[in-house]
């Protein structure tokens, strides 16, 4: 049941077991004398976005008044739509190690693949598409980057020997006994060189383990790396992950005090109440997990209210390390309106087949109409 | 925008079927409702969609549904007001639902790129 009382209208309320006012209600005809149709107008002058963190692998910033719809499509168009390149294809020339060739291959293909990040925006889309003899297209300059990993484990000259107490480290044993994600090397194929302009394609981070070897074994691969979104395989996603929550509201009904005051703050994650003259304050309710604990108490249960604003959305986008995870949101508000902007196309081409075919079956009726004409003449 | 139309080519996936329409209207369209069914969109278009439809002070009703996980195509639903059905189509709400959200995306990127600009001038970054 929507609140009457104005200030209560866009506060989702938490109580002991349930939830209420849930629902967005801003649309035209829901309450009578108000006007609440498209008007970006009044959008732009209530938009609030404000950043609270902003590094390019963890980004916080708040989205206020928006719909949960709206924000909800920016969030899965970060983690699905926001294509990234990742290996797709492993040749492998050699693999003696205790990894099987597919696990392997699947390792590779998780490592998040990181470059000059226009020259990734601009690069094309792969097609997998078989060309019209049936044949499977080739790769390009423009759509794939060829990395290779050649890894051979070796016996340290002059090693320790193991003793009967200890076991020599095997750092000290052998030589590229662990593989890692910095062995995957960048091979420039065409004009690469030049379009990545000196931020050439490795692993953003250096140290993920791929495979361990013991001397004797070899790993050698060519990858082939191409462009892909999250929706397909989750090793395209450039978010670890991107997130929303609403922000929590508590408001205090009645004043509690001393020591009961110190057994509400305690409710809470330390920092969101503090106990100022004596009386409980709500100090950030930012931090609040809102885990309803206040509420299981009988002494507090009718003091306080408990609620989440729900047009009030708190961001946090970790970046896998392909972007900067602020343009990782740029990008996904790209990708919406590219396809609205599709869309809109597909939508008019349609309407435009329609009315070509209307006027055919028209044509086609005049015609008949002539033809009975020209009978009646006869 | 801070987001060039060089990027824009290459930055949504090339249609499976070249060339083939992705929007249909489903069986059983009136003057004033219809229903749409639109290939490889989900629910990250379908509902701000739906929402931005009803702002529409003339549509009556607008829904969406994919009515198959397996099928990546989504149905959505729109019904006019009897009053506005002589001026406003189904398919007309659904072109302005398209285009208010185009023009949202616009909005909220440049109030994005001013707050982290000032907010990274603020840091000293």
């Amino acid at each position: 049941m929507p609140s009457a009382d104005l200030s209560q209208r866009n506060i989702v309320g938490i109580h002991a077991e349930t939830v209420s006012n849930v629902t967005s209600t801003d649309f035209p005809g829901h309450y009578p004398g108000e006007d609440h149709t498209w008007n970006l107008a009044n959008f732009k002058r209530n938009l609030r976005i404000k950043f609270y963190r902003n590094e390019p692998l963890h980004a916080e910033f708040d989205v206020v008044h928006i719909d949960a719809s709206v924000a909800n499509a920016f969030r899965r168009i970060m983690m699905a739509e926001v294509p990234t390149f990742a290996i797709e294809k492993v040749y492998m020339l050699e693999n003696t190690s205790v990894i099987q060739d597919e696990v392997l291959s699947h390792r590779l293909g998780l490592v998040p693949i990181k470059a000059n990040q226009d020259t990734l925006k601009r690069m094309k889309w792969y097609s997998k598409k078989p060309l019209p003899d049936g044949s499977i297209p080739s790769a390009t300059t423009d759509d794939t980057i060829v990395f290779g990993i050649d890894v051979v484990c070796e016996r340290k000259p002059n090693a320790p020997k193991p003793t009967a107490t200890s076991t020599p480290h095997p750092d000290d044993l052998y030589v590229n006994h662990s593989v890692f994600a910095k062995d995957i090397t960048y091979s420039p194929v065409g004009d690469q060189e030049e379009s990545f302009d000196g931020n050439p394609p490795h692993a953003a981070s250096p140290d993920i383990l791929l495979a361990k070897l013991r001397p004797g074994q070899v790993i050698s691969a060519q990858l082939h790396a191409v462009k892909g979104v999250g929706k397909d395989h989750a090793k395209f996603s450039p978010v670890a992950p991107a997130s929303y929550r609403l922000l929590p509201t508590i408001e205090i009904l009645e004043p509690i005090r001393s020591k009961a005051a110190e057994r509400f703050k305690k409710c809470f994650p330390s920092g969101v109440v503090e106990v100022i003259n004596d009386e409980a304050v709500v100090v950030n309710p930012r931090n609040d997990t809102v885990s309803r604990e206040v509420l299981r108490h009988e002494e507090f249960k009718d003091k306080v209210r408990l609620g989440r604003v729900r047009d009030h959305f708190m961001y946090s986008v970790e970046s896998s390390g392909q972007f900067d995870s602020d343009d990782i949101f740029l990008q996904s508000i790209a990708v919406l309106r590219s396809k609205c902007n599709v869309l809109k196309s597909h939508v008019e081409t349609m309407l435009q087949l329609e009315e070509e075919k209307r006027e055919r079956e028209e044509g086609v009726v005049e015609d008949a109409e002539d033809v009975d004409k020209m009978d009646v003449d006869e | 925008m801070s987001f060039g139309d060089e990027f824009l080519d290459n930055l949504l996936p090339p249609q499976e079927e070249e060339g083939k329409l992705r929007v249909r209207v489903l069986p059983g369209e009136e003057p004033g409702s219809a229903s749409f069914q639109i290939d490889d969109e989900d629910h990250t278009l379908g509902n701000a969609l739906r929402y931005m439809i009803m702002k529409n002070p003339h549509v009556e009703f607008c829904g969406y549904s994919i009515p198959h996980p397996s099928e990546s195509v989504m149905n959505i639903r729109i019904q006019i007001y009897p009053e506005y059905e002589e001026e406003t189509r189904p398919v007309d709400a659904l072109m302005k639902g398209l285009d208010d959200l185009r023009d949202l995306c616009d909005v909220v990127e440049e109030k994005f790129v001013a707050a982290r600009d000032s907010f990274n001038e603020e840091q000293g970054v």
